[in-house]
C-alpha cells in the first residue's frame, strides 16, 4: 500500500510501487481525465500537479510520490471555475480534446508561477504538450485570457 | 455479413470510394423508414449507454431526436466527434428548425442504423469532410418535421388548426397566448404522421446557422469528464496489452508465456488474430507481462523490406507500367511534342503515420449471444462487422457504442484494433479494454502510402500552359480498405483528376504498385500529395515562363472564379511581393471537398535553418454552420500540414517501422507555431468540407517559398530530409 493525496483526498493505493502514477490515477482511482499519450514524457497528455508542480505522470512511479499531493484535472476546480478552464471555454480551445487536460494542467502551473506570461514564457512552458489537432494558437490566446481573468479575480 | 445491400455508389468523383458493400440511404425517406425500428427500443440502447434520466419518459420523434417529458432534448449524432465539431454543427442544423435553445441539448452518439448512413459516403462513415454536407438538408428536415409534429399535437390538444400555432424556444404557442412545452407534447407528437413536405427556413431567418455558437463538447473537455475510448469503465472490466509482430505482416511462430503468466494480476495469455494478448487486472500489469513474453516471430514476406526497396519498386513500376488512364483531354503527347518548352519532374512522397493523440484502443464485452463494443470508430458498421466476425456472432448481435475520439485523421476508418479485444473478452468472459501503446500505434499504423508522381508539362510560345501529363504510382488505399471495391482509380488520384487549371491537353494515369504493407486514408487523402505536386510544378512552370507564380496561376483560372478570388485575396492579405527583408513567400491553392482555398507561406532560411513565420489562408467553403469551428478546422489543418511537410516520414528497415514515439516521429509543438491569418469568406453557396482541405496547401506553399529563398526546388518531402542553403 502506498499513501498519496489526490485532489485533497488521502488514499492508500494497492498497486505495485513501479506503477506509473498515470495508471494509478486511471485504472485504480478511476480518474480518467489524465490521458495516456506516449509513456515517455514526450507529449504532456498525462500532466498533473505534484505538490503544485506540473509533472508527467506517465513516468512517475508510485514509489516516487509517496506522501505527495497530486492534483488532476478533476480536482483543478469546482465547476470548471479555474481561470484557465474559463478561458478555455470562452475561446472554445479544444477540438478532439484528448490532450486538453494536460494542456490545462500545464497552463495552470504556468500561471501559478507567472501570473502574466509573455508569448515566450508560454512557448517555454507549453512546448512539452503536443496537440495533434493544432489548437496551439487558441491555447496561447486562452492563456493570456486566463491571466486577465486571474488578475480580475485578485482585484475584485 | 451485415444487413446492408450492395447498391451502386454515386459516380461523383469527389467522393472517396468507401464501403461499396454498405447501403446508401436517400435523405427524405429516412424518417419514415426509421421510426418503427425505434419503437420499444430502450433508451439505453439508443443513447449509447447513457441512462434515460430519472422519472422522465423519452419520446423518440425520429432517428435523431428524443424529447423527454421533462423537456429535455436529446440529439443522436450519427457522425463521430473527433475534434471537427460535428457534436455542435449537426445539432445546430436540427435545432435551427426545431426551435430549441442549443444550450438545452444533450448529445448522444447514434447506434448503428440504416438511418445513420452518410449518403455521400455510402456507409455510417465519418470521413471525406462531408458530415455537414450530408446533414445539411437531412437534419434541418428532421427538425422541421419534428416541429410540425409537435405543433400538430398541440393543435389537437387545443382543438384548433395547426396553422394557428407556432413553435418557439422549446414550446408551441397559439394566438390566444397559450403555450405547451415540448416535453408535454412529445409523447403525442411521436404518434403524429410524419409530414412529407416541410418548408425549410430561408437563410435570412437563421438564428443558429452561421453563428459561432459555443461547442457543446467543450465543457467535458476542460474538466476531464469527456469520455474517450480509453476512458471507458465497466464493472468487472479487465485490461489487455497486445504483442504484434515487429515485422509488418509477420506472425507468432511460438510463444513462451510462462514468465508472463506468473506475473501479478495476469489473468490470461491468448493468441488472437492480431497477435498475443495479455489480459490482466490493470493495464500496467498487462503491459509488463506482455513485455515478458518470449515470442518467436515468423517475419513473413517483409523481412527484407526497407524504404529504399519501396522507392525502387515504385520507380520501376512507374517506368514499366503505363497504368490506367484516369483522365484524358486533348492529345497530350502531341501537345508536348509541339510545345515551345517542356519540363519534366519526379515528385516523391513518403509513408506517413496518423499519430492520433489517443492511441488505438477498444473495449469489448462479449457475453452469450451478444457483444457490446465501446470504441472510437469512424465507421460504425465496419466496427460492428469486425466485432461480429471476431465473436462468432451476427452483426445485429453487436451493439456499437461510439465514444469521443482522441484524433481520427482517417486512422479510425480502420478496425484492426477491434478483433483482439473481442477475442480476449470472449475467452475471459469479462469486459476487456485493450490498449495499444504509442509504440504499438506508431509501428502498426495503416500508413499514408508512399507515392511517386512523374509529371511533364508544355508551355506554348507565349509561356502559357499547353499540356499537362501526370503519372501516379502508388499502392492502393481503396483496394486494401475494401477489397470488394472494383474502382481501378484509387483514392490517391482523386484530386489529380480535378486538376484546377485550364489546359487544353491533359492526361492522368495511375499505376497501382503494392509494397507489402497496409496503407490507409490520412487526412486530406489524395489532396495533400497531389496539391503538393501540382502547386510545386506550377511554380516550376511559372519560373520557366518568366511569370510570377501569382500571375501564371491567375492566367489559368478564368473558369474558376472562386479560386481566383481566394488566391487574389490571400495574396493581398499576405502582402504578396512585399515580404519583409530576409523573408520569402510561396503560394498554393486548391479546390477540394467543395471548398476553395489559397495559402501564402512566409519563411526565412538562415544558415540552412528554415523558419516558417506566417501562413495566410483565405477560405471560401460556402455557407458555414459555425464559423468559429470552421476557423479552428482551418488552423488545425495548417498545423497538421506543417508537421507532415517539415518532418513527416515513416521509414522501414527489415520490414519494421523505425519511428516509435514522438521523439522519432516529430510533430509540431506550440513554440514552433507560425503566425496564422485565417480569413473566411461569407458565401451563399452550398456548404463545403472543412476538416481536411487546409492540410494540403501547406507543403507546396512552404516549398515554393523555399525556392524563392534559396533557388532549391524540393521535389520530395519531408523538408527536413533536404539540406537548405
Amino acid at each position: 500500500m502506498t499513501a498519496i493525496t489526490v485532489n485533497n483526498q488521502w488514499l492508500q493505493v494497492d498497486a505495485s510501487p513501479d506503477t506509473p502514477l498515470l495508471w494509478v490515477l486511471r485504472d485504480h482511482l478511476g480518474l480518467t481525465g489524465t490521458k495516456y499519450g506516449c509513456g515517455m514524457a514526450l507529449c504532456g497528455a498525462c500532466t498533473v500537479h505534484v505538490d503544485g508542480v506540473a509533472m508527467r505522470s506517465c513516468i512517475l512511479p508510485l514509489r516516487a510520490i509517496e506522501g505527495k499531493k497530486i492534483t488532476t484535472i478533476e480536482g483543478l476546480s469546482q465547476g470548471r471555475s479555474h481561470p484557465v478552464q474559463r478561458a478555455w471555454m470562452e475561446l472554445d480551445v479544444p477540438q478532439c480534446g484528448y490532450c486538453q487536460s494536460g494542456q490545462i494542467m500545464s497552463a495552470a502551473a504556468l500561471l501559478r508561477s507567472n501570473s502574466a506570461p509573455t508569448d515566450a514564457d508560454i512557448d517555454a512552458a507549453m512546448a512539452g504538450n503536443i496537440c495533434r489537432c493544432g489548437t496551439y494558437a487558441r491555447i496561447r490566446k486562452a492563456i493570456h485570457r486566463a491571466a486577465e481573468l486571474l488578475l480580475a479575480g485578485t482585484q475584485s | 455479413m451485415s444487413a446492408y445491400s450492395s447498391e451502386p455508389q454515386s459516380d461523383n468523383p469527389d467522393r472517396r470510394k468507401f464501403c461499396r458493400r454498405t447501403a446508401t440511404a436517400g435523405g427524405g425517406l429516412v424518417l419514415a423508414l426509421t421510426l418503427p425500428a425505434f419503437a420499444g427500443r430502450s433508451s439505453r440502447a439508443a443513447s449509447g449507454g447513457q441512462a434515460g434520466g430519472g422519472q422522465a419518459r423519452d419520446s423518440q420523434l425520429n432517428a435523431w431526436l428524443k424529447i423527454g417529458s421533462d423537456n429535455s432534448v436529446t440529439i443522436l449524432v450519427d457522425r463521430s466527434e473527433m475534434g471537427q465539431g460535428v457534436y455542435t454543427a449537426l445539432p445546430m442544423l436540427l435545432a435551427e428548425e426545431l426551435e430549441v435553445d442549443l444550450a438545452r441539448i444533450k448529445i448522444v452518439a447514434a447506434p448503428v442504423g440504416d438511418a445513420y448512413v452518410n449518403a455521400l459516403n455510402g456507409g455510417q462513415i465519418t470521413g471525406t469532410s462531408n458530415s455537414v454536407q450530408d446533414a445539411w438538408d437531412k437534419l434541418r428536415t428532421a427538425g422541421a418535421q419534428a416541429r410540425t409534429m409537435l405543433i400538430a399535437a398541440a393543435a389537437r390538444a387545443w382543438r384548433i388548426d395547426p396553422a394557428e400555432c407556432y413553435a418557439k424556444n422549446g414550446m408551441v404557442a397559439n394566438a390566444r397566448g397559450k403555450t405547451l412545452g415540448y416535453g408535454e407534447l412529445a409523447a403525442a407528437a411521436a404518434n403524429m404522421p410524419v409530414p412529407k413536405e416541410v418548408k425549410l427556413k430561408p437563410k435570412a431567418d437563421f438564428r443558429l446557422i452561421g453563428t459561432s455558437q459555443p461547442r457543446l463538447d467543450t465543457p467535458g473537455k476542460v474538466d476531464g469528464s469527456a469520455e474517450f475510448g480509453l476512458d471507458v469503465k465497466l464493472p468487472g472490466m479487465l485490461y489487455a496489452a497486445l504483442a504484434q509482430s515487429p515485422v509488418l505482416g509477420g506472425k507468432a511462430a511460438s510463444v513462451d508465456s510462462a514468465a508472463a503468466q506468473s506475473m501479478p494480476g495476469v489473468r490470461r495469455v491468448l493468441t488472437s488474430s492480431s497477435g498475443v494478448v495479455v489480459v490482466a487486472d490493470h493495464f500496467w500489469q498487462a503491459l509488463q507481462a506482455r513485455n515478458a513474453l518470449r515470442i518467436t516471430w515468423d517475419p513473413g514476406a517483409n523481412a527484407r523490406l526497407d524504404s529504399a526497396a519501396i522507392q525502387a519498386v515504385l520507380k520501376k513500376a512507374a517506368a514499366t507500367n503505363p497504368g490506367l488512364v484516369a483522365r484524358k483531354d486533348g492529345d497530350v503527347a502531341a501537345a508536348l511534342k509541339g510545345a515551345q518548352r517542356t519540363l519534366d519532374a519526379v515528385y516523391e512522397l513518403p509513408l506517413l503515420a496518423h499519430a492520433t493523440m489517443e492511441p488505438m484502443n477498444c473495449t469489448a464485452d462479449v457475453r452469450a449471444g451478444r457483444c457490446v463494443l465501446y470504441v472510437g470508430t469512424q465507421v460504425q458498421q465496419s466496427a460492428q462487422s469486425a466485432a461480429a466476425a471476431a465473436a462468432g456472432l451476427q452483426p445485429n448481435q453487436v451493439n456499437v457504442v461510439t465514444t469521443l475520439i482522441g484524433g481520427g485523421f482517417g486512422r479510425r476508418l480502420d478496425v484492426d484494433f477491434i478483433p483482439a479485444a473481442v477475442e480476449a473478452s470472449k475467452v475471459v468472459g469479462a469486459p476487456v479494454k485493450l490498449i495499444w501503446t504509442r509504440e504499438d500505434d506508431m509501428t502498426h499504423d495503416t500508413y499514408r502510402p508512399p507515392i511517386r508522381e512523374d509529371v511533364s508539362a508544355g508551355l506554348d510560345g507565349g509561356g502559357k500552359l499547353s499540356a499537362w501529363n501526370m503519372h501516379i504510382t502508388s499502392p492502393s488505399i481503396t483496394a486494401r480498405f475494401d477489397p470488394t471495391n472494383k474502382d481501378p482509380f484509387d483514392s490517391v488520384t482523386e484530386y489529380a483528376q480535378k486538376y484546377p487549371y485550364a489546359v487544353p491537353n491533359f492526361a492522368l494515369s495511375f499505376s497501382r504498385q503494392e509494397i507489402g504493407i497496409d496503407v490507409g486514408y490520412l487526412r486530406s487523402v489524395s489532396h495533400a500529395p497531389n496539391c503538393f505536386v501540382i502547386e510545386s510544378f506550377m511554380d516550376e512552370l511559372a519560373t520557366a515562363s518568366s511569370k510570377s507564380p501569382l500571375d501564371f496561376r491567375l492566367g489559368l483560372l478564368a473558369e474558376k472564379p472562386r479560386l481566383a478570388r481566394v488566391l487574389k485575396l490571400a495574396a493581398e492579405r499576405a502582402g504578396w511581393g512585399h515580404a519583409p527583408d530576409g523573408r520569402h513567400q510561396g503560394l498554393a491553392l486548391m479546390e477540394g471537398y467543395d471548398t476553395h482555398l489559397a495559402q501564402v507561406a512566409e519563411i526565412s532560411v538562415v544558415g540552412g535553418e528554415l523558419k516558417v513565420h506566417k501562413i495566410t489562408c483565405v477560405v471560401d467553403c460556402g455557407q458555414m454552420v459555425n464559423p468559429r469551428i470552421v476557423e479552428s478546422q482551418i488552423e488545425s489543418g495548417i498545423v497538421f500540414g506543417l508537421s507532415a511537410a517539415l518532418w513527416g516520414e515513416v521509414t522501414i528497415v527489415g520490414g519494421q517501422v523505425q519511428q516509435t514515439n514522438f521523439n522519432s516521429y516529430r510533430v509540431l509543438r506550440g513554440d514552433e507555431m507560425p503566425e496564422l491569418d485565417v480569413h473566411l469568406l461569407p458565401s451563399d453557396d452550398p456548404p463545403g468540407g472543412i476538416g481536411e482541405p487546409a492540410v494540403a496547401l501547406v507543403a507546396p506553399a512552404i516549398c515554393n517559398a523555399i525556392f524563392a529563398a534559396t533557388g532549391q526546388r524540393l521535389r520530395s518531402l519531408p523538408i527536413a530530409a533536404h539540406v537548405l542553403a
